[in-house]
């Protein structure tokens, strides 16, 4: 079974108020998603990619995606 | 007051660490150990499938195999299962601060308050067991007591993912019937002691008449009395207050058989420069020096040599460790004598060294001086060291060598600091 865990390149925010949002990301055949919304934000493992961090739940092109930073400051996407 | 105190242990927890970061083998048999290139080959853990085929910690990496022919091995990563440890500390930490770990992956809280407006310790450990879950992936089984020992019991009476409560109205039917090895500080010497006297149930060992088992194994007999009848009362430590250290010491098993008296030489002092540069890092000296040696065949023996004024001086320190070396093992000198003499003159090449200091003094300790010791030359001593210190942190360890490192670098290409592991502090600290 080939790993299901895909590392991006992310475009984020910092708030003023802190926080860490993700804008969009470069997927790997080089297309750029936009993130419409994030919906939900907490720290959870991804037992489908295998990881661990902080879990973004966002909203791309109307559909829900996981978009996940580790602790390694490295972001991934779990692929469907 | 009645405490609510829970013992929280992650489930085969390299393992479950290390199947979260390789899906693709998830539901067959892992375990984590040592790489066999550089020969540390026992199993550290194995997950439940491997463990149910009869593969157990500490078995040798061909002994897993042969009991199951399908299992693969993970090369340990520390720093990953460290972080991971950190973790759960965090979320222990939001509903604790008395939280004393034991070893990398137990602990135990002091959740008496928390469990007041939680409702009570069963709702906590619920809560606290399905966030591990849902935010590290990883495992626990959690037992909620009274006090740590009966904790600890619970805990270990269903794995994985099992929460078990040993209340007061409780622990006569669920801790007593189970056989007396379960009880924390029951080993195997003291089981079999138990056995000879008719106490194989930790109920057993309750009911049996405190002064006669005095009288057997001495004042361990009374602590382990109390223990059976939940009387133990020792506080969960407040966060960050563990256990003074005892020793500070290190060892390492070779990627090749230490063959001569150079070659223990080179380990030796890598390691004392570590152990050194540790008791230097948290302002200790030791007064003793122990070193522990295992031939090829496994055969193992330590030797301890008192200071005569206690020292965080790397070149005391090994060189305290190579005079016991020398005076308690033959092992050709160089390369030249191995080749010259015959073999029969020597001892079996070493496969694994170790050296420690102990009987700690901090580093204000007093000292007697004498007319045959140069203080001033200690004193340079101890300044070369602090400035190999700084050049270390600064530019790498790696930066600054021994001359004699240079003499082998495949056993040099160690640096013992850094790698150096966390063992559980004892009960008593």
């Amino acid at each position: 079974m080939e790993s299901s865990k895909v590392y991006v390149n992310v475009m984020a925010e910092f708030t003023k108020d802190g926080r860490l949002l993700p804008r969009s990301f470069i997927w790997k055949d080089g297309q750029v998603y936009e993130i419409q919304r994030v919906t939900d934000v907490r720290r959870a493992a991804s037992l489908k990619a295998g990881g661990v961090g902080i879990r973004y739940t966002c909203i791309v092109n109307g559909r829900e995606s996981h978009l996940f930073y580790e602790d390694n400051n490295m972001w991934f996407v779990e692929e469907r | 007051m009645s405490r609510t105190i829970l013992h929280s242990d992650c489930n085969c927890f390299y393992a479950s660490v290390e199947l979260l970061h390789h899906p693709e083998l998830r539901g067959k048999p892992v375990a984590v150990g040592g790489d066999p290139e550089a020969r540390h080959g026992i199993v550290l853990t194995a997950d439940y499938i491997a463990k149910r085929h009869g593969v157990k910690t500490g078995m040798a990496l061909w002994q897993a195999r042969q009991v199951c022919p399908d299992i693969t091995f993970l090369p340990p990563r520390m720093d990953l299962y460290l972080r991971f440890s950190k973790m759960t500390h965090e979320i222990y930490g939001e509903y604790t601060d008395r939280q004393e770990p034991y070893g990398i992956d137990e602990c135990w809280l002091d959740v008496t308050d928390s469990a007041g407006i939680k409702g009570d310790g069963y709702k906590v450990a619920q809560e606290i067991s399905s966030r591990i879950k849902s935010e590290l992936g990883i495992t626990v089984s959690i037992g909620v007591s009274f006090n740590k020992i009966f904790a600890k019991l619970g805990s270990d009476y269903k794995k994985p993912d099992a929460i078990t409560t040993m209340n007061k109205d409780e622990y006569q039917t669920k801790a007593w019937p189970l056989p007396v090895s379960d009880l924390l500080y029951v080993g195997s010497a003291t089981t079999k002691k138990l056995y000879s006297m008719g106490i194989t149930t930790i109920g057993g060992l309750a009911q049996t008449d405190e002064k006669i088992l005095i009288g057997r194994l001495g004042k361990m007999g009374s602590i382990l009395w109390s223990f059976a009848n939940g009387y133990d009362d020792s506080p969960v430590k407040i966060e960050n207050t563990s256990a003074p250290v005892k020793s500070v010491g290190n060892s390492t098993t070779t990627p090749k058989d230490m063959e001569t008296d150079e070659d223990v030489k080179i380990v030796l002092y890598i390691l004392a420069e570590s152990v050194a540069a540790r008791l230097r890092e948290n302002g200790f000296r030791c007064r003793t020096v122990e070193i522990s040696i295992r031939d090829k065949d496994l055969y193992h023996f330590s030797k301890q040599v008192k200071l005569k004024n206690a020292s965080n001086i790397t070149k005391e320190i090994a060189e305290a460790g190579y005079r016991l070396y020398k005076e308690s093992y033959r092992l050709p000198a160089d390369e030249y004598e191995k080749q010259q003499l015959s073999p029969e003159l020597f001892q079996k090449p070493l496969r694994s060294i170790g050296i420690r200091g102990i009987d700690l003094v901090t580093d204000s300790f007093w000292e007697q001086l004498d007319l045959f010791t140069d203080p001033g030359f200690r004193e340079k001593q101890m300044k070369m060291d602090d400035a190999v210190d700084v050049i270390r942190r600064r530019f790498g360890f790696y930066s600054i060598q021994r001359g004699l490192m240079y003499r082998d670098r495949i056993l040099s290409a160690c640096d013992a600091k850094a790698d150096h592991t966390v063992h559980p502090h004892g009960y008593f600290g």
